[in-house]
């Protein structure tokens, strides 16, 4: 008997292995009224949310000058996206009134990505390209409205975007370059990013620990010893997407705040 | 059949075919990379409330701690420069004071070496003077009483000798003119020294 042989059957209807994109749909129940259902990824987002509004709260609600253990842990979280990355992209004049978005950009990106390994949640809403795509749309309309506020006008901005000392003949096709990275490139990859990294962990992840199971499962011992660094590498791996997560949180905000940085900047 | 019908006809069967359709994003058979419209939404809500609580209470909490700290540590600062400043103000000043107090008591040490030194001559001055005095009146007094034991002495060595010589005699030199004149007369010859003092004893030699 193969191991395909053994596989195969198990796979179908009901099952989850090998997994699937299909697998990332995930209705609860149907909103009244409408042909929508409310899917599981939004509730998640939701207790993220609220789990980082109650944590914030309670340990910022009286922020001391010598803070206690809660505040600390969220100064190192908020110095890391004030300092780390709102001052070192935008600038010391400029950064703080867009502080607050990156933060909650940052926090909210992080949490949803942690919870892709944190039981019993273990599904990272942004593998639904709907999360990456509204926040790319924030940081879109962001980035443009401060390029433009900034410049004065629509021909200031687009002539904002050519680096200056070009000769003429070029410059046609040096804007039509930074208009594609401005208005598709930027905000196409910024989605694309988040989303495939956390979709493709999440599904790696399921291979080798739903994977291993169903070797488990079918009390072959030589299949069930197989399941073994089946599921080593599941752990190892699952350590890795937490770091992949972090990373991908940092990069989105990283992005966002060198968009805006750039739109702010005086010369190109 | 004229041809409102037929595109009436025609757009009821697209919206059956859209209804039947799943909503873009939805369902187990959906392209991945289609947003689901109600996630998206819903997500943009959920962030947008993070957002606004973020900025509302979160960092100017955060920030208002973060000046009250930059100010407590430069308060902090000026309060330490200024008590170091006075410190040392206060170490110059003792210093003075203890340089004048260090000359203060050497001045006083010397004046009490000099005045010391000036009691010491005085007092040994009088005690000279006291002891010269103190001899001096002593010498006074055993001559007066060498005066008085030689008067009485001359009275008594007198009367002894007047009876003596009575005895040796035999004869009364009562008759007290005679026997004063005799006696006056032995008493002239001792002090000339016609008569040697050893006759009379050794306790009157001198």
């Amino acid at each position: 008997m193969t191991a395909a042989g053994l596989v195969l059957p198990m796979a179908g209807e009901g099952s989850h292995f090998p997994p699937t994109p299909g697998d990332f749909w995930q209705p609860l129940f149907a909103i009244p009224g409408t042909e929508y259902y409310f899917t599981r990824p939004m509730a998640l987002v939701a207790i993220a949310a609220v789990t980082l509004m109650v944590w914030l709260h309670l340990t910022t609600r009286r922020a001391a000058i010598v803070p206690g253990k809660g505040q600390w842990l969220t100064e190192q979280v908020y110095n890391f996206a004030r300092n780390g990355i709102a001052r070192d992209m935008i600038g010391s004049k400029d950064f703080m009134p867009f502080v607050p978005f990156l933060f909650s950009l940052f926090v909210f990106i992080l949490l949803n990505n942690l919870f892709g390994i944190i039981p019993p949640f273990q599904n990272p809403a942004m593998a639904r390209i709907g999360f990456p795509i509204g926040l790319t749309l924030l940081v879109y309309v962001v980035y443009h409205w401060v390029g433009l506020r900034k410049k004065g006008s629509v021909g200031a901005y687009l002539g904002g975007m050519l680096p200056s000392g070009l000769p003429g003949w070029i410059k046609p096709f040096i804007l039509f370059l930074e208009l594609i990275t401005f208005f598709i490139t930027r905000p196409l990859t910024l989605a694309l990013r988040l989303f495939g990294n956390m979709f493709a962990g999440h599904m790696l992840l399921v291979v080798f620990i739903v994977g291993g199971w169903y070797l488990f499962r079918t009390f072959e011992p030589g299949l069930m010893l197989v399941a073994i660094p089946a599921w080593l590498l599941g752990v190892a791996l699952t350590v890795f997407e937490g770091l992949i997560q972090f990373l991908q949180a940092y990069v989105f905000t990283l992005l966002a705040a060198s968009y805006i940085g750039g739109a702010l900047a005086d010369e190109h | 059949m004229d041809y409102t019908t037929i595109v009436a006809g025609a757009l009821k069967v697209a919206a059956e075919e859209e209804n039947a359709a799943e909503p873009m994003g939805a369902g187990e058979d959906a392209i991945p990379i289609l947003p689901y419209i109600p996630e998206l939404i819903f997500g943009l809500i959920v962030f947008g409330i993070l957002f606004w609580f973020v900025s509302k209470f979160i960092v100017p909490n955060l920030e208002k701690a973060y000046a009250d700290r930059t100010s407590a540590i430069e308060g902090g600062m000026e309060r330490a420069e200024k008590a170091e400043a006075e410190a040392a103000a206060a170490k110059k000043k003792y210093e003075e004071q203890l340089g004048e107090a260090r000359a203060e008591a050497a001045q006083i040490r010397e004046r009490a070496k000099e005045q010391g030194a000036q009691i010491i001559a005085e007092m040994r001055e009088q005690a000279s003077a006291e002891a010269n005095r103190i001899t001096e009146t002593a010498h006074k007094q055993i001559e007066a009483e060498r005066q008085q034991a030689m008067v009485q002495l001359r009275g008594e060595v007198g009367q002894i000798s007047t009876a003596l010589a009575s005895k040796i005699v035999g004869e009364s030199l009562d008759d007290e003119a005679r026997q004063r004149g005799i006696v006056d007369r032995f008493l002239a010859d001792l002090d000339s020294g016609a008569i040697a003092p050893e006759k009379l004893g050794a306790g009157e030699g001198r």
